[in-house]
């Protein structure tokens, strides 16, 4: 297993012997040379716009014309007086919360089955892996709009086995949530490929010596299974987490750019978009970004803090 | 796969395949249930799918047959009439936008990915780890914050409608997340070569681009791989910068496709989201072995 998550870069590099001055001030040239696409990017299209995010999260700014300083009015605005960014905010952790953990049960549940020496591995992998890659397309998009709506392709396949039919699921904001979290645990895939790869590095014998031990499959799963794992749960979990926060595609496409019905599908990300790039309202576009980032940030410190709990790293 | 033996964690997936991990396979008809399990599962998965397949070729009066196989009402109406594309720039531009957009991007992230993992895993500058650490906390920075800047500056730059947006901030290494996958693929590989190398006179970048280069063709493969699927699904990015429909990349074609086609034109909206799969499809079927492989093991959400 290679998967590695800690920040510590430098842990395994062999130190080098004493060198001369000359031969250290190349490595440096050369590193820094090597460095500089990485270090352009980083001040002119994210370091940069992070702080000049910052910046104009304070400014009433509609890109025509200047910038006009505000102070902590848009915060105020977002807090107080916006109804539709705390509709963004419970969207996103909606989302977030119900669909990160079915996706981890069903990649986990998938993969310890596909785990025990069944025939066809390959082709099971392969096609429980192709959601994944297609999921975030705005063709799949499309089809979700088409299997969800009244007279949609769900409706008529109940129809037609009689059970008649013609609820739109995307178009009732109590279920519209729903079909989008339904299409991301769709694509369970590459979270279960994960699992796999992690499930062949648990060692055999601990499973010998649980079955000897009279353990059952379940307190097997809960003892040994999962306690293994946690490290690769603990990095599917983040990244699952990451994507959820940025999740916009398949929002815009079957709300029509809207997020509704009756703002039940404006995730976050749509609705920073509609403020910044439909009402031209940059300022308070920026003030959203920076909450995200906030709130995203605090997430991670979060899952972090659990996760040296939670998580067991090998022989502690 | 025999570039893959080059290295180790890579190889160790592949090889450590059978039954590993799980209590002795039973055979018979737990086996067999397990089977009709799975089946199940992945027909109702893949069902939308094959039904959405079968509508592109089916008249579009039968939109609510929730059936699979078009039957008598077979045509290729829907195919020749969304290949016509919209506001008259036909299809095959749209197609040809969106490979040109996602090669520029996969070449992008390659050479300058590469290029920044190499100086990570390889030289030792000043402030190195501190880099390294920034690096990779802007791997969880969410993009939407730095949105609004970003589309500032390119648009004073004159850079709406084209595809500058794209292509530079991959040339410029924002792509944080290969940067990491290529710096853990580096350090697997044996330093005694590089040693050997420099022994003989070689530089960093004789190094680069002779030892290193060679010896990561299936990080670099996979790096190519992943970013041409990210390109080719981004809808954000055209959706932003790219308002001129000579320039639209497929999603976004696709998108404006709904609002274009008369609600009865479900045939030509459905070929053309296939069509838009098929690039996609085609090189999950081309390197299966090298995607999965590559998730396993660097983590990639698909």
């Amino acid at each position: 297993m290679t998967i590695t998550i800690s920040g510590d870069a430098t842990a395994n590099i062999v130190l080098p012997k004493k060198r001369s001055g000359s031969r250290r001030r190349r490595e440096n040239v050369a590193g820094y040379a090597f460095m500089l696409p990485w270090m352009l990017g980083f001040v002119l299209i994210v370091g940069g716009p992070v702080v000049v995010s910052l910046y104009l999260s304070f400014t009433d700014y509609s890109i025509l014309g200047d910038p006009e300083w505000i102070g902590l009015e848009n915060y105020q605005r977002m807090f107080t007086s916006d109804p539709r960014f705390w509709a963004a905010l419970r969207v996103t952790f909606t989302y977030l919360l119900v669909s990160v953990p079915l996706v981890q049960m069903f990649a986990l549940f998938l993969a310890t089955v596909l785990n025990r020496g069944i025939r066809g591995l390959t082709v099971y992998r392969a096609l429980f892996y192709v959601p994944s890659l297609i999921g975030g397309s705005v063709a799949i998009a499309i089809l979700w709009r088409f299997l969800f709506q009244s007279d949609g392709l769900l409706n008529n396949f109940l129809t037609a086995i009689g059970i008649p039919i013609d609820y739109s699921w995307i178009g009732t904001p109590s279920t519209a949530l729903s079909t989008l979290i339904l299409l991301n645990v769709w694509q369970f895939g590459a979270a279960m490929i994960i699992y796999l790869a992690g499930l062949r590095q648990v060692p055999t014998e601990l499973y010998e010596a649980a079955t000897m031990d009279g353990a059952g499959t379940w307190r097997k799963f809960v003892s040994i299974t999962l306690p293994m794992l946690s490290p690769i749960i603990f990095f599917n979990v983040l990244m699952n987490i990451v994507a959820a926060f940025q999740a916009f595609n398949t929002a815009y496409v079957v709300s029509n750019g809207t997020g509704g019905p009756a703002d039940s599908t404006l995730f976050y990300t749509l609705y920073l978009y509609q403020r910044g790039f439909v009402d031209f309202d940059m300022g308070y576009a920026s003030a959203l970004g920076w909450v995200l980032l906030i709130i995203s940030g605090g997430v991670a410190v979060l899952l972090f803090w659990l996760s040296r709990r939670v998580v067991f790293y090998g022989d502690e | 796969m025999s570039t893959l033996t080059s290295n180790p964690p890579m190889q160790e997936v592949v090889t450590r395949r059978r039954r590993r991990g799980g209590p002795d396979a039973p055979i018979g008809r737990k086996q067999f249930y397990r089977h009709l399990m799975l089946i199940a599962m992945a027909s109702v998965m893949f069902y939308p799918l094959a039904w959405m397949l079968g509508a592109s070729f089916r008249d579009d009066s039968q939109i609510s047959d929730p059936g699979i196989w078009p039957g008598q009402y077979f045509t290729v109406d829907g195919y020749v009439d969304g290949w016509e594309g919209i506001a008259g720039v036909p299809f095959a531009r749209f197609l040809f936008n969106s490979f040109l957009v996602s090669g520029l991007c996969v070449l992008g992230n390659l050479i300058a990915c590469s290029i920044t993992a190499y100086a990570f895993a390889r030289i030792e500058f000043r402030f190195k780890g501190l880099w390294f650490a920034i690096m990779l906390g802007t791997l969880m920075l969410p993009h939407h914050v730095i949105l609004i800047p970003q589309y500032i500056l390119f648009r004073e730059l004159d850079w709406l409608n084209t595809y500058l947006p794209f292509f530079i901030p991959k040339i410029l290494a924002t792509d944080a997340f290969f940067i990491f996958l290529l710096v853990q693929f580096f350090r697997a590989i044996p330093r005694e070569l590089d040693e050997a190398a420099r022994l003989d006179g070689c530089g960093h970048v004789r190094i680069f681009l002779r030892i290193i280069l060679p010896l990561s063709k299936p990080a670099l493969a996979t790096t190519a791989i992943f970013t041409f699927i990210y390109s080719w699904n981004d809808f954000f990015t055209p959706l932003i910068y790219l308002t001129d429909t000579q320039l639209y990349t497929v999603p976004l074609a696709l998108r404006s496709f709904i609002d274009a086609t008369a609600s009865s034109a479900f045939g030509s909206l459905f070929a053309m989201s296939i069509v838009s799969l098929l690039p996609v499809l085609g090189i999950f079927i081309a390197f299966q072995k090298l995607l999965v492989e590559g998730i396993a093991t660097s983590g990639m959400k698909g």
